[in-house]
């Protein structure tokens, strides 16, 4: 349990991290965001670690990393976590594929998110290129998967 | 059939119910966000947050830092020599206009004097290195690692060695995050070196293009005009090269089209000035005073002289900047 506890925090960390290591700038649009990633994974292998409240708080730390408005990416990784939370029975039993694909459709909620806070703070950027990550989430996600699954099986 | 239930975390421990725990966090997101955009007193909360969060973006900037370190220890000889041989012909160069621009800027000074004016002419820099760290790719910000500990404040400028490069947008302890003058969102007055012509430079989300919209078609703007910051908005310094226009057109029959290319180099620079600059407030009275002469006398030919003695920076200063950026 404990080593559990510790993989997710350190999967959170590790996708903080690479949520702002530079990248060539025809690559930066298309950065999936691996921390929401685990942030979902976690919530579906192990629910009773992987609470809202973590998801939360690592939402206001990518806030506070990327400059952005206090609480925008708190409240998009907060809702993505409850409808995990809410669906994970479901997904569960899913193939990978289908899984991936209701992994997009939440990526791509917490983007319409992102979009329409970014509107309202005036923030806005329109050009299709800030959907990209939701693409490349779920065309990540059967890794995302594979790698969780060999280090919680370490782990535990 | 059996109705499971939706929440699987433990039973006894359990907290609230989850939906409940989801709105109040929801709550206290929206809170957040609406106390961002609203209220200064936010700030604090993300101080103390950017601070726990500072050691990460070292982490992340340290590998490109020691490459840097690495090829820049290990660099060949006659790349050095060259670079070497390079710096000394820039060096000569800027020491052979720096001659000229002392005497210029005697001369300013005794002309300022005369007129009871103080210029604005940074008094202090401070060099500031730009972390490697991604912020949003939609948005030009970039991270400095100087904060409030070493002075700097929001709103103050940024400069590069060749030009403007932006202005403080956030304030944390050890880092300070800086909007760059192409970003969208920001907007510099600036003047035509040549025709005096003032108007107001506004970013465009690419780092190549600065947009001015505020031109009207008989304005005397032509592409290669130096466009000068005003130090109208009290933010910038007056004088400093801000961006080269690019691309007039005169199509519409009110406003013109004009494109310009900002000076400093945005995408390059990895050092850049906070500049802490004299008389913020002295110099805005003799700015408007200015505007006042300009509008009166709106042919171009009558601007520059109405001018130069007040806002504009002596006439011959920005040439031997336009020479050296030609370079």
């Amino acid at each position: 349990m404990f080593a559990r506890r510790l993989l997710y925090w350190i999967s959170m960390a590790a996708g903080l991290v690479l949520a702002i290591v530079p990248l060539p700038e025809w690559l930066d649009p298309v950065r999936p965001d691996l921390a929401l990633l685990a942030m979902i994974y976690f919530v579906l292998t192990s629910p009773r670690i992987a609470g809202l409240g973590y998801a939360w708080l690592s939402g206001l730390f990518l806030d506070v990393l990327r400059g952005m408005v206090l609480g925008q990416h708190a409240l998009g990784f907060l809702v993505v976590g409850y409808l995990t939370h809410k669906l994970q029975l479901r997904m569960r039993m899913f193939p990978i594929v289908q899984q991936a694909v209701i992994v997009m459709l939440l990526l791509g909620l917490y983007h319409f998110l992102m979009f329409w806070i970014d509107g309202l703070t005036g923030h806005g950027f329109t050009g299709w290129v800030r959907w990209l990550p939701v693409l490349s989430g779920a065309l990540l996600w059967p890794l995302v998967v594979a790698l969780g699954d060999s280090l919680t099986r370490r782990s535990s | 059939m059996v109705e499971l239930s939706h929440d699987s975390r433990p039973i006894i421990g359990r907290g609230p119910p989850l939906t409940a725990y989801f709105l109040t966090l929801a709550a206290i997101s929206v809170g957040l966000m609406v106390a961002d955009q609203r209220y200064r007193q936010i700030d604090r909360i993300r101080e103390t947050l950017s601070t726990v969060i500072y050691p990460v973006q070292r982490a992340v900037d340290f590998p490109f830092r020691a490459t840097d370190w690495v090829t820049g220890s290990f660099a060949d000889r006659s790349r050095l020599r060259q670079e070497n041989l390079a710096l000394t012909a820039r060096l000569r160069l800027a020491n052979l206009q720096l001659q000229r621009f002392a005497v210029l800027e005697e001369e300013n000074r005794r002309l300022r004097d005369m007129r009871a004016n103080t210029s604005g002419i940074a008094e202090k820099v401070l060099v500031s290195s730009i972390l490697n760290v991604d912020l949003d790719p939609f948005r030009h910000r970039v991270l400095l690692d100087k904060g409030a500990v070493d002075g700097v404040f929001k709103g103050q400028a940024v400069l590069d060695g060749d030009g403007i490069f932006g202005q403080v947008s956030k304030v944390n302890a050890a880092t300070a995050e800086v909007i760059l003058i192409s970003d969208a969102e920001h907007a510099i007055p600036v003047q035509s070196n040549r025709s005096g012509v003032r108007t107001i430079a506004v970013g465009t989300g690419d780092q190549n293009k600065l947009s001015l919209p505020f031109v009207t078609v008989e304005s005397d703007l032509q592409p290669g005009d130096l466009l000068l910051s005003t130090g109208l908005g009290g933010v910038f310094p007056p004088g400093y090269p801000v961006a080269q226009v690019a691309k007039v057109k005169r199509a519409g029959s009110t406003f013109a089209f004009v494109e310009a290319k900002p000076t400093a180099k945005l995408d390059q620079a990895r050092e850049v000035l906070l500049v802490w600059f004299k008389e913020r407030v002295e110099s805005v009275p003799a700015a408007t005073g200015t505007e006042a002469a300009a509008t009166t006398s709106p042919t171009p030919a009558a601007t520059p002289p109405a001018s130069s003695p007040a806002a504009a920076p002596p006439p011959a200063t920005p040439a031997p900047q336009a020479q050296a950026g030609g370079e």
